[in-house]
């Protein structure tokens, strides 16, 4: 293994060590907890929404979610690495054929709906 | 004055730091890093010690070198560059430098070879701004427009900025911060960029610009044995680094700024002060051809 992958595996170890990493894929409802620090005292702070799109790159993974705040529609990324990160918790599994979302931006209320995934395997999934 | 490393450049990435920032990374590999040779005042008229990096197959090294290496009693080494020390901070030939030589959080300048970009035109080079994409410009959208002025001074000044070879100069970063190292692996993680491909060989010291840490061992962090290794900042390395620092506010050249530079610089080549007088006067009817 060539040396910068053993770097990034170790650091991706690291961080997950501290904070597990749950299974989840576009599609998805997210609560991500943040750490956001406001003067000297640090606070978590929840975003929830639909998780839009997944990128896979080692210690650079990073994961879109979408959700509409006041009637706007707002997008974080966020690497999935990231010390910044509380907590990820999945609210919620959904049923969608591609990898990337974006068609969500074009939609609103109804059609932006995501059908709800109930598989046998997900079983397992509910379980974390 | 402590002796430098000799490190391979590996390939960058990121890693996190306590406070969730992210920090991008070189990393550099020290691959035995030993002494080879000494140069004292005595002899050679300066205090410098050779420092010898990475294994070399024995038959593709000269007979010559063998004598060389085998005199200080190490293995037939890849590269080798000598760093100037102050006189306490010699190390024995044979002693291995190791990684944490230098200390976490430590400002260290890092020299190496840039990457070859062959012949290069101006807006490449120089980040000139080139021609418009329209307006009856035909041909020369990437050209560098107008070299100076007309019949006086009636030439192109020295160092006007024009296309031409790009890279493969030899550059140093300073100020690279020290994010960690890796005793074991022989790694040193610095951050932000570093000169050079990956599998390019850099040079690294102590920051010319910044105190070594009290921390930082001295001579050198060498393993077991003897002592070795310890940053340099010969004097040399400021005159032979080329200003090739990207970025530098080498204001994208209309005449004005540049024909000054350009004639002051010229004043000092040929020795004509009206060289410089005239790069003044031309600046008021700076119409070019």
């Amino acid at each position: 293994m060539n040396i910068v992958e053993e770097i990034n595996k170790g650091e991706m170890e690291r961080i997950s060590q501290e904070r597990p990493i749950p299974e989840f894929a576009p599609g998805d409802t997210l609560k991500v907890h943040v750490k956001v620090v406001e003067g000297t005292r640090e606070r978590v702070q929840v975003f929830e929404g639909v998780c839009i799109a997944r990128k896979a790159n080692s210690i650079n993974s990073n994961f879109t979610v979408r959700k509409i705040s006041y009637g706007e529609g707002v997008e974080r990324i966020f690497p999935l690495y990231s010390p910044r990160i509380d907590k990820i918790e999945v609210v919620r599994r959904g049923k969608v054929r591609r990898a990337k979302l974006y068609y969500l931006r074009d939609r609103r209320g109804k059609s932006a709906r995501i059908a709800e995934k109930i598989d046998r395997s997900s079983k397992k999934a509910n379980a974390d | 004055m402590r002796s430098g490393m000799i490190a391979q450049k590996v390939g960058m990435t990121r890693v996190f730091g306590e406070d969730g920032s992210h920090i991008p990374v070189t990393v550099l590999k020290v691959d035995n890093c030993q002494v080879v040779a000494k140069r004292t005042d005595k002899i050679d008229g300066y205090n410098a010690i050779q420092v010898g990096v990475g294994l070399a197959k024995v038959k593709r090294v000269s007979r010559q070198m063998r004598g060389h290496f085998a005199k200080a009693e190490v293995e037939p080494k890849q590269r080798l560059h000598e760093f100037r020390v102050s006189e306490e901070a010699f190390i024995e030939p044979g002693a291995e430098i190791l990684v944490d030589h230098f200390v976490v959080g430590q400002k260290v300048d890092v020299a190496g070879t840039s990457i070859g970009k062959g012949f290069a035109g101006a807006m490449k080079r120089h980040n000139f701004a080139g021609l418009r994409a329209s307006h009856g410009v035909s041909v020369s959208h990437r050209s560098h427009g107008s070299t100076g002025n007309s019949q006086d001074p009636g030439k192109v000044w020295k160092g006007k900025k024009m296309a031409g070879h790009m890279g493969d100069a030899r550059v140093t970063i300073q100020n690279l911060m020290v994010v960690s190292t890796d005793l074991e692996k022989g790694i040193i993680l610095l951050k932000g960029a570093v000169p050079g491909a990956k599998g390019s060989y850099v040079l690294i010291k102590d920051a010319v610009k910044d105190d070594a840490p009290d921390e930082a061992p001295f001579p050198a962090s060498i393993k077991t044995q003897s002592i070795e290794d310890t940053a340099a900042q010969p004097d040399d390395e400021g005159a032979v680094s080329p200003e090739v620092i990207p970025g530098s506010p080498d204001g994208v050249s209309e005449g004005g700024t540049s024909d000054i530079n350009a004639a002051s610089q010229d004043a000092g080549d040929s020795g004509g002060a009206d060289a410089e007088s005239d790069g003044k006067e031309d600046d008021g009817d700076e119409v070019s051809s």
